[in-house]
């Protein structure tokens, strides 16, 4: 299309490559360069005096050199990082499919709330006489991960899942302490489909891993579990459902055998949004499972952060929760800070964080909660899995389904067999929707699952938004079947950086900023 | 004449008499991509078949070599540390591992050979 003048009207009309830019820069693209290279030490935003003379006491601590932070105006700071932030790729961008993340919308009303003076402003030093409100929220919040879950204790301070991973297996740790059992029940089972932070949890906590093989289908078998299970067996940890995208049809079964072993089950609830109010963890028979505010209750995630990974506790585990933790006695709150303050029964194992989580995480969390009502929760999970399954049997013809039999939960696997033959791998289909304008799914996790694609687009996306995804990864699915192996080997073609070498970053990485200098060839 | 065996986990053990050099298949260097860390055992450590005997990092995963047999380590490539890539170059050559002196030669029965093996890779 063509205006009055006789030019295009349309992106795309000309093409880029005939007409680089001399700038190197593309309209509204700018090309920006690192703080590092723009800025000068003798420029600053901020009038700072000079300090009045003072006597150093660093001795032989105090820096010899200049420190060389780079100085900018304060326009030149807002530009810098203003452009930096057209970059970048979130939720509010568009569709981010990621995998086994839950990126769902951030309702800006959980941002309003969280802004509110009387939670944004709170010290964690501050007399408990001046926070009644914030006290209430968190018994508030903790009432309803209580309820949701139907688990009977939930300690909230962890700050994200792994932290939260840690925080349930040190209190199974602590459970089997005092029952005399320390020194021999020491082995935690993971299924080969987990996310590997939970072994590399067992193993910080001081456990030993064995593995449980996953079946043909992608499940783990209830037998399987129990030809492990011994007096050495602590706890077995398992993500339902799975990083296949699928319920665990023997997960009463599993909590039944461990359990009748002595041991425990900790509940990866990573992706607790396929079930919430539809399933409770508690009924299933879990002891301990963290969840992630920042993936189900729709805090803000990725470099918006920070995380929060509260953990529900079982019966059994409560009284081991850590400190610090708020008790209720004659209707009031009290902090308990230490063991011994702790109320009788109570043995908690400690402490794992300095103060009480991320107060505004639990505000966001709480908002979304009582904004949606548990009919409305109970609904984002349906629509999350009707999502997710929308997707997969939008793709299901082009793309191969690696447990074609179970239906998937919230999110959808794909395998790389229908690449076989192509020349085009997972990596390289990841990098061309960069060029289609979509943030890649989660690739090569499950590693179960050869050169695995894992979509989960949350409930979040409206149906226009998933046909035109799916729309997109036919194309692509269709071109590299079609022998157009450049768009993808090449791929991305039109990010502001093209493919990164993760080979010589992992081989020969460059840790600190130096003046420009030739860069060596790889080669060498 | 030295005889090469392999796990169904993609090692390679090949027999020098009483020791075995330890190795990953050129199928499994191709299957991990470029090999960026390898983290060797202790000389004198005590493997036992099947058990964790060394980590290999790709840009994709880490995993573990598994030792295809018993026995102690004698000697180990130290020079993976500085190239990892050597795995992937000369996975059979100067890209091998570990070096184990051979606890129970019996145990290399259960191993295949490189016939077999190279069937079992057409089965994948």
């Amino acid at each position: 299309m063509l205006n009055r003048q006789g030019r295009p009207t349309q992106a795309g009309a000309a093409s880029h490559e005939d007409h680089a830019t001399f700038t190197g820069n593309k309209a509204l693209q700018q090309v920006e360069p690192l703080i590092f290279e723009i800025g000068r030490t003798e420029t600053t935003g901020v009038d700072i005096e000079q300090p009045a003379p003072f006597k150093s006491r660093l001795g032989s601590h105090a820096r010899q050199s200049e420190l060389g932070l780079p100085g900018l105006s304060e326009p030149e700071a807002m530009r810098h990082y203003v452009r930096l932030s057209q970059k970048n790729y979130g939720i509010d961008t568009g569709l981010f499919p990621l995998g086994s993340c839950t990126m769902k919308h951030n309702a800006r009303l959980n941002e309003k709330m969280a802004r509110l003076p009387g939670f944004s402003d709170v010290h964690p030093l501050q007399p408990l006489s001046t926070v009644p409100g914030a006290l209430e929220l968190m018994l508030e919040l903790a009432r309803y991960l209580m309820t949701l879950t139907g688990m009977p204790a939930v300690a909230l301070s962890p700050k994200a899942g792994a932290h939260g991973e840690a925080c349930g297996m040190m209190a199974i740790k602590a459970a089997i302490a005092a029952k005399g059992e320390g020194a021999t029940r020491n082995v935690v089972l993971v299924p080969e489909s987990a996310h590997g932070t939970n072994p590399a949890t067992a193993a910080l906590i001081g456990f030993s891993v064995k593995s449980v093989p996953a079946r043909p289908d992608g499940t783990v078998a209830v037998e399987d579990v129990k030809a492990l299970l011994g007096p050495d067996i602590a706890a077995i940890m398992l993500t339902n459902p799975n990083t296949c995208g699928i319920f665990e049809p023997q997960i009463v079964e599993i909590a039944a055998a461990m359990h009748e072993a002595g041991a425990y089950f900790y509940c990866d609830g990573a992706n607790f949004n396929a079930i919430v109010g539809k399933a409770r963890p508690g009924d299933l028979g879990v002891d301990a499972m963290h969840i992630n505010l920042h993936k189900t209750f729709s805090t803000p995630h990725g470099g918006g952060g920070p995380g929060a990974g509260p953990v529900v506790l079982s019966e059994r585990l409560a009284p081991f929760a850590p400190v610090p933790f708020i008790h209720v006695e004659d209707g009031k709150p009290h902090l308990i800070e230490t063991r011994a303050e702790a109320p009788e029964g109570n043995q908690p194992f400690g402490r794992m964080t300095a103060f009480h989580g991320q107060m505004g995480m639990y505000v966001r969390a709480l908002a979304y909660m009582l904004s949606h009502g548990s009919d409305g929760m109970k609904q984002a999970s349906e629509d999350a899995v009707l999502n997710a399954n929308y997707i997969r049997a939008g793709l299901a013809d082009l793309m191969s389904l690696p447990f074609p039999d179970h239906p998937s939960m919230h999110e959808a696997l794909f395998d790389d067999s229908w690449l076989k033959g192509t020349g085009v791998s997972t990596l390289d289909f990841a990098k061309a929707m960069i060029d289609e304008g979509y943030h890649p799914m989660t690739v090569y996790f499950p590693l179960v699952v050869h050169g695995a694609m894992l979509i989960e687009p949350t409930e979040s996306e409206s149906k226009a938004a998933l046909d035109l995804f799916i729309a997109t990864l036919r194309d692509l699915a269709m071109a590299a079947k079609g022998n157009d192996k450049e768009r993808f080997t090449g791929a991305p073609h039109h990010a502001p950086i093209r493919r990164l070498d993760e080979t010589r970053a992992a081989r020969q990485p460059v840790l600190k900023w130096t003046e420009a200098q030739p860069v060596k060839d790889a080669a060498e | 004449m030295a005889e090469t065996r392999y796990t169904k986990d993609h090692e390679y053990i090949r027999i020098e008499g009483e020791t075995g050099t330890v190795g990953i298949s050129d199928y499994a260097q191709g299957q991990l991509g470029d090999v960026v860390f390898v983290e060797l055992p202790e000389i004198g450590k005590a493997l036992s078949k099947g058990g964790e005997a060394a980590v290999v990092e790709s840009v994709k995963a880490a995993s573990e070599v598994y030792a295809p047999v018993s026995g102690e380590v004698v000697e180990v490539n130290s020079e993976l540390e500085a190239a990892p890539g050597t795995v992937n170059e000369d996975p059979a050559g100067k890209g091998w591992f570990l070096k184990i002196k051979l606890k129970d030669a019996a145990e290399l029965e259960s191993l295949m050979s490189e016939a077999e093996y190279q069937d079992y890779v057409k089965s994948l």
